[in-house]
């Protein structure tokens, strides 16, 4: 049996995305810049695209920038503004410990370059303190940001409370809403800025859109024929702003259905696995997306744990070093306080629209049995 | 995966794993932090040259599939070998037995190579043996290189030990 859990990292293009995109590659092929009626066709569509995005997300059109996916988002929204900021001698920023490296990295680079950033802290689940997001405003603060959800622990984020003190102390709001988009409703009234991605939606990899709202002020980063409203250049791609639109739309429609369904898949998974003696859940207990699991399992390690589940055809991920190239654990475990064995130890399990009831009961017959040979491997168990 | 045949093999159905009673020789290596722990126990005996053999061998370890995959071969390589044989057994030899292991991995093998010395190191000493000057100097370099991660990472180690707190951090780590 082969069970892919890893829905977090990405998911499977849905087939009526690729039906959407199929003509944009041979056959409605235009430029959306070119004036003739190849081009004219493909504007279009493009348009199109863009309309039905903004619908979803309630906001207009020209607000809708398509990027070449969430890190793009990320990286735009955080040094576009900046840039700006700059010149009216702004040069604080704001964000949490667990964002995404798209984020963390992003917000490190800025350090080079003069910027003050604060991390903030979260507690044990993993939640930000919104109190703390207020009094870490300066008078020179341009931006906060902080991911709507976590991507490894799930834990969902105050972000609309931040976002509205934001709005009220005339700060810019960031969120990357990757993991959130499709699985929790969204109010985009006090956001200024949004990151997200068509490849952990069932839409095509290389795909994002940044919503940059009208009030916004930002310096583009890739200069060239001015396209997307002048903020990000580079042909249109057709086909990946109508295969983003297209998943996002899917989601959508399903996304009550789906919560429902992946919740109760999601807590049998999680009230199963946490049977098993010296296992702890990572993130939040009810604050947490519908389709994230994520353990610890004392005295063993993540990879060793992700790749004898692999034989069994169990696909998951772990924040264990082992698993990263710079042999660190996971920045988003350490954060919430676990130790560093715990870290190492780490599985996640990301549900999706394809795993079935069927498919939660073999890992749960699996898994049991996959840690217990790893611990008596340990030098650690029985100590 | 990303490791060859013959890890997986070895990380599957790892050889010589458990632990020993009354071992004569401990050797324990690596750091929780890091996320690699290995602990190698030896039973010497003495062939019919009167020489000096390991007779048994046996480890646990805490860590990913390179990490258990060279304990079972080092185990493999060092079972039955004199001292001086097994003293012989560089981290090159593991991971050419192992047919190799990709680059951020070689570390594992270094950590295996440590640990057998250091159970040889162990048994040599608590029996009033003569320690070969490379053994000496290696163990010295060990306990250096554990003293200086523990001080890196003390935060980290005090954590191991006062369990759970809430906690949190800037990233860099």
């Amino acid at each position: 049996m082969k069970v892919y859990l890893d829905n977090a990292a990405t998911t499977p293009v849905r087939k009526e995305v690729v039906e959407a995109m199929q003509p944009f590659f041979s056959e409605k092929f235009g430029n959306a810049s070119s004036l003739h009626s190849f081009g004219v066709e493909a504007r279009n569509e493009l348009e199109k695209a863009r309309e039905k995005t903004a619908s979803i997300l309630k906001v207009k059109p020209s607000e809708i920038i398509f990027t070449s996916g969430a890190t793009e988002a990320d990286n735009f929204s955080l040094k576009g503004t900046a840039l700006v900021a700059r010149k009216e001698g702004k040069k604080h920023l704001i964000t949490t410990a667990i964002e995404h490296h798209a984020v963390l990295h992003s917000m490190q680079w800025l350090e080079t370059q003069g910027f003050d950033v604060t991390y903030l802290p979260v507690d044990e689940f993993g939640l930000v303190d919104v109190e703390q997001v207020s009094e870490a405003i300066r008078k020179d603060t341009f931006l906060v940001s902080v991911m709507a959800a976590n991507n490894e622990i799930g834990t969902i984020e105050p972000f609309e409370e931040i976002a509205k003190i934001c709005s009220e102390r005339n700060v810019l709001f960031h969120t990357d809403a990757v993991q959130a988009i499709g699985k929790i409703p969204m109010d985009l009234k006090d956001i200024d800025l949004l990151s997200l991605s068509a490849h952990k939606i069932y839409g095509p990899k290389g795909s994002g859109v940044l919503v940059v709202k009208e009030n916004v002020q930002i310096e583009p980063l890739i200069h060239g024929g001015g396209h997307e409203f002048g903020k990000r250049s580079g042909t249109e791609n057709v086909a990946s702003a109508v295969g983003l639109a297209k998943a996002l739309e899917l989601a959508e429609k399903e996304r009550e259905s789906e919560a429902k369904r992946q919740t109760a898949l999601r807590d049998k998974l999680i009230d199963g696995v946490l049977q098993i003696p010296n296992t702890r859940l990572n993130g939040h207990p009810t604050k947490r997306l519908f389709n994230n699991a994520n353990f610890s399992f004392s005295f063993i390690e993540g990879e060793s744990l992700i790749l004898r589940l692999n034989e069994k055809g169990i696909a998951a991920s772990t924040g264990s070093a082992c698993s990263s190239p710079n042999l660190k654990p996971s920045h988003v475990l350490l954060a919430l306080g676990l130790k560093p064995s715990e870290a190492h130890g780490s599985l996640r399990l990301s549900l999706g629209r394809n795993n079935t009831e069927e498919e939660i009961d073999y890992v749960l017959e699996v898994l049991p049995l996959v840690v217990e040979s790893l611990r008596k491997i340990s030098p650690f168990a029985g100590q | 995966m990303i490791y060859g045949e013959k890890v997986r093999e070895h990380f599957l159905k790892p050889h010589n794993m458990g632990k020993m009673e009354h071992p004569d020789g401990v050797g324990k290596v690596g750091n929780i932090v890091c996320g690699d722990v290995m602990w190698l126990y030896i039973k010497v005996g003495k062939n019919s040259k009167g020489q000096r053999i390991i007779s048994d061998i046996k480890w646990q370890t805490f860590g990913c599939a390179a990490a258990i995959a060279t304990s079972s071969a080092v185990t493999d390589l060092a079972k039955g070998k004199t001292l001086e044989e097994a003293l012989e057994i560089s981290n090159k030899k593991v991971v050419d037995s192992l047919g190799g292991l990709p680059p951020v991995k070689i570390h594992c093998s270094v950590l295996a190579e440590d640990a057998l010395g250091e159970a040889i190191y162990d048994y040599l000493k608590k029996n009033n043996l003569r320690i070969p000057k490379k053994l000496q100097e290696r163990h010295e370099k060990i306990i250096a290189d554990i003293k200086e991660i523990e001080e890196r990472y003390k935060e980290f180690l005090q954590r191991e030990e006062t369990s759970g707190k809430k906690q949190s951090r800037e990233p860099g780590f």
